[in-house]
C-alpha cells in the first residue's frame, strides 16, 4: 500500500523538526554568534538549531525511504475544544472572574468530547465550580474575584 | 553511625503531625488521581504543583513526593485491574497483572505490588541515605566542566534508553534544550526567542511545557476514539496472596529492587525501563518462561518493586547533584526552586531538616500506601466508574486554574494551548515528549555550565577530556550512544520494550 506523504509519520517528524530548526536559526542570527572562548547568546541556539535540522533531514529521508503511516486517526476537533478552552480561560480569568471563567471552560471543553450531554455538563460544571471555589478560594486563598462585580 | 543519627533526626521532623497530614494528603490524592486512566505521575505533579506553593518548604516537598510516589502506585493498580497503565512504567505489569485479574486472583496481584512497591521503597530510601551525603561531598569538587559532562550523560541516556526512536529522541532532547533557551540570557542580558511577548523574556513556565505537552496531548489522544466502557467490575475478593505466592515472589522482589536501585540512581533513567529491564531479568531467571504472559505473579514482583526502588533512588541525583533524571524529578526541583531554595550539593549541609525529613517521610509514605491500597482498593476501583467525559473538563479545569495561578497571566495558558498542539502532534509522529522536557529543563544548565567551562580553559574544548572525572562521563555517554547504535543491543532493547507487548498502547 503506497503511503501518501501527508499521512507519512517520519517524512512528517523531519519536516516539523527541519521547520523548528530553521525558524530557531533565522532567529539566532540575531544574536552575537561570539567564538569558543568567549560565547555570545547566538552560539548555543545556533548550534542547536543546525543539530536539530540534521537529525530532522536524517528522519525525513528514513521516512522517505521506509513509509510508515500515521497510526489512528487525527483528533483535530478534539485537540481545538480543547486548546480553546484553555485560551478563552486565560482571556476571561483577566475579565469577569473566576465563575464565568470555569462556566465557559466547561462547556467548551466537553464538547471536545463524542458526547455533548446539556444536562451532565450543567451538574459536572456546578459541582466542579463549587470544588475549585473550595480548593483554590477558600483553601488556599487565591486572590481571584468570583465575578466581574467583585 | 552518622547515618542512623541523621534518619531519627528525619523522622522526628517528617513525624511531626503538620508533615503526616501533608504526607497523608499527597500520597491520597496521588494515588486518587494516578488510578485515573491516562493521568500519569508527570501529569498529576505538574496539575498539582500550584497548590503547594503557599506551604512551607519541607511540607510542600514532602507533599508533592507524596504525590508523586501514589500516583506511581496508583497507575499498578489499574493496570492490574483493567489493563490500562497509567504511563511506560506500568505497561509490563499489564501483562501478568491483568492476566492475574482474569484468572480471579487481582487481590493477590495488587497485594504483591504494594508488598514489593514497599520493600523497595524502603531499601531505596536507605540507599538515598547512605549515598546522598558522599555523593553531595563529591559533588561539591564538580566544576562546570563536570557538570556539563553529566549533563550530557544524562540526556544521552534518557533518549537513549527511553521506549521510542532514538534518533526521534536525540532530536527531542535538541527540541528541549532549544525550548530551554526562551528567555534572558544571564551572560548578555538579551532576550532569545521571545516573540517580542514580554511575558517570555523570562522564560518558559516548566509546568506550562508539562501541563502542554502531557496532559493536553494525552486527553487529545484519548479522546480519538470513543469511550471503552469494560470496566473490571467483579468483587475482588481473598487480598492475601497465598504463602506460595510469597515465596515465589521473594527473589523476583530482591532482583527487581536492585535494578531499579541502578537505573533510578542513574540520572535520565527511571522507573520505565526499570521495570521492563526487571521483567526481562525475571523470564530469564525463571525455570519455566512459558508461564510469563500467562499470570506469572513474578511478572509483577519484579517490575513493580524495580519501578519503585527507581522512584525512590531517582531522589539522589536530584537532591544532591542538582540534577534532575527525569521530568517528574525536575518539576521537584522546580518547586524547591520556587520556594527559594538553590538545588544543588549545598542543600544537604544548609537545610538538613528539609533533605532528611524528605527522606524519613518518603518511607511513612511508603507505608501508609500499604495500609491504605490494600483495605482501599475497593474505593479505587470505584473511581474508574467515573465516565471519561466527566473526568477530562475536570482534569482541563485543574490545569487552567493551576497554570493561571503561578504568574495570574492568561498569556501562560495562551502557551499551554500553544505546547498542547506542539505536543499533541508530537505524540502522533511517535516523537516522545519525556526527553524534551528533560533537555528543557536541564537547557539552561547546560549552557551555562558551558560557557563558563570554555572561559575558564580559555578557548580550550579539550577540557571536558582532560578532568578525569568529567572524562569519565564524557566515556560513559559515548558508550550508552554506540551500545544502543549496534544493531544486536538495539534489537534487544526493543525486544525489551515489546517483552511480551499486547498489553500497553
Amino acid at each position: 500500500m503506497k503511503v501518501q506523504l501527508w499521512d507519512n509519520k517520519d517524512f512528517l517528524a523531519g519536516l516539523l523538526m527541519i521547520g523548528i530548526g530553521a525558524i530557531a536559526f533565522f532567529m539566532a542570527l540575531d544574536y552575537p554568534f561570539g567564538s569558543a572562548l568567549r560565547m555570545g547568546p547566538g552560539y548555543f541556539p545556533r548550534v542547536l538549531a543546525g543539530i536539530l535540522i540534521v537529525f530532522g533531514v536524517y528522519v525525513g529521508w528514513r521516512g522517505l525511504r521506509a513509509a510508515e503511516q500515521v497510526e489512528g486517526v487525527w483528533g483535530w476537533k478534539a485537540l481545538a475544544f480543547i486548546t480553546v478552552s484553555l485560551w478563552v480561560f486565560g482571556w476571561l480569568m483577566d475579565r469577569v472572574g473566576l465563575i464565568p471563567s470555569l462556566v465557559v471552560l466547561f462547556f467548551v471543553s466537553a464538547l471536545a468530547g463524542h458526547e455533548f450531554k446539556i444536562k451532565e455538563v450543567i451538574i459536572l460544571a456546578t459541582v466542579m465550580i463549587l470544588f475549585a471555589w473550595a480548593v483554590f478560594i477558600y483553601g488556599l486563598g487565591l486572590p481571584y474575584r468570583l465575578f466581574w462585580w467583585d | 553511625m552518622e547515618i542512623f543519627n541523621n534518619l531519627i533526626f528525619g523522622f522526628s521532623v517528617a513525624l511531626s503531625l503538620q508533615n503526616l497530614i501533608y504526607c497523608f494528603v499527597g500520597v491520597f490524592v496521588g494515588t486518587a488521581i494516578g488510578v485515573l486512566p491516562g493521568v500519569g505521575p508527570l501529569v498529576t505533579i505538574a496539575m498539582l504543583l500550584p497548590l503547594t506553593f503557599n506551604l512551607p518548604p519541607i511540607p510542600a516537598l514532602i507533599m508533592l513526593a507524596g504525590i508523586y510516589y501514589g500516583s506511581q502506585y496508583g497507575g499498578s493498580t489499574t493496570s492490574i485491574l483493567m489493563n490500562l497503565p497509567g504511563e511506560t512504567a506500568s505497561v509490563v505489569t499489564c501483562i501478568d497483572g491483568y492476566q492475574m485479574a482474569k484468572q480471579g486472583r487481582a487481590g493477590p496481584a495488587l497485594a504483591i505490588a504494594a508488598i514489593g512497591s514497599f520493600a523497595a521503597g524502603s531499601v531505596g530510601t536507605l540507599l538515598i541515605a547512605l549515598f546522598g551525603p558522599p555523593l553531595a561531598e563529591a559533588a561539591l569538587k564538580f566544576g562546570a566542566s563536570e557538570y556539563f559532562s553529566l549533563m550530557l550523560m544524562a540526556l544521552v541516556a534518557a533518549a537513549c534508553l527511553s521506549s521510542g526512536d532514538m534518533v526521534k529522541s536525540l532530536a527531542m532532547v535538541v527540541l528541549g534544550l532549544l525550548l530551554g533557551i526562551i528567555g534572558t540570557d544571564v551572560n548578555s542580558g538579551m532576550a532569545r526567542f521571545s516573540f517580542g511577548i514580554a511575558e517570555l523574556t523570562d522564560g518558559m513556565g516548566f509546568t506550562v511545557i508539562a501541563v502542554g505537552l502531557f496532559a493536553v496531548s494525552e486527553i487529545v489522544k484519548n479522546l480519538e476514539t470513543k469511550e471503552r466502557g469494560d470496566v473490571f467490575t467483579s468483587k475482588i475478593k481473598n487480598i492475601m496472596p497465598t504463602v506460595a505466592d510469597l515465596k515465589s515472589s521473594f527473589w523476583p522482589i530482591v532482583r527487581g529492587t536492585a535494578v531499579g536501585s541502578f537505573f533510578g540512581a542513574l540520572p535520565g533513567t527511571g522507573p520505565a525501563i526499570s521495570s521492563f529491564s526487571a521483567y526481562m531479568v525475571e523470564k530469564k531467571a525463571s525455570k519455566t518462561p512459558e508461564r510469563f504472559g500467562k499470570g506469572a505473579i513474578e511478572g509483577v514482583a519484579g517490575p513493580e518493586s524495580a519501578n519503585n526502588a527507581a522512584a525512590q533512588t531517582a531522589f539522589i541525583p536530584t537532591l544532591t547533584l542538582g540534577i534532575p533524571g527525569s521530568g517528574t524529578m525536575a518539576l521537584m526541583l522546580g518547586a524547591l526552586t520556587i520556594q527559594g531554595i538553590a538545588p544543588g550539593p549545598q542543600v544537604m549541609t544548609s537545610k538538613p531538616d528539609l533533605f532528611w525529613g524528605l527522606i524519613a517521610s518518603m518511607w511513612i509514605g511508603n507505608a501508609m500506601l500499604v495500609v491504605l491500597n490494600l483495605p482501599l482498593v475497593g474505593m479505587w476501583v470505584q473511581l474508574l466508574k467515573i465516565p471519561y467525559r466527566w473526568l477530562f473538563p475536570s482534569i482541563i479545569m485543574f490545569c487552567a486554574v493551576g497554570n493561571y495561578s503561578i504568574n495570574n497571566s492568561a498569556m501562560d495558558l495562551y502557551l499551554v494551548g500553544i505546547m498542547g498542539i506542539l505536543g499533541y502532534i508530537l505524540v502522533k509522529l511517535e516523537c516522545p515528549p519525556a526527553p524534551l522536557i528533560l533537555g528543557f529543563v536541564l537547557g539552561p544548565l547546560m549552557e551555562e555550565n558551558l560557557r563558563r567551562a570554555l572561559l575558564i580553559s580559555r578557548g580550550d574544548p579539550t577540557v571536558f577530556f582532560t578532568r578525569p572525572i568529567s572524562l569519565a562521563f564524557m566515556i560513559a555517554s559515548a558508550a550508552i550512544l554506540f551500545t544502543m547504535i549496534m544493531p544486536s543491543i538495539r534489537k534487544r532493547k526493543i525486544e525489551a520494550y515489546e517483552g511480551g507487548g499486547g498489553g500497553g498502547p
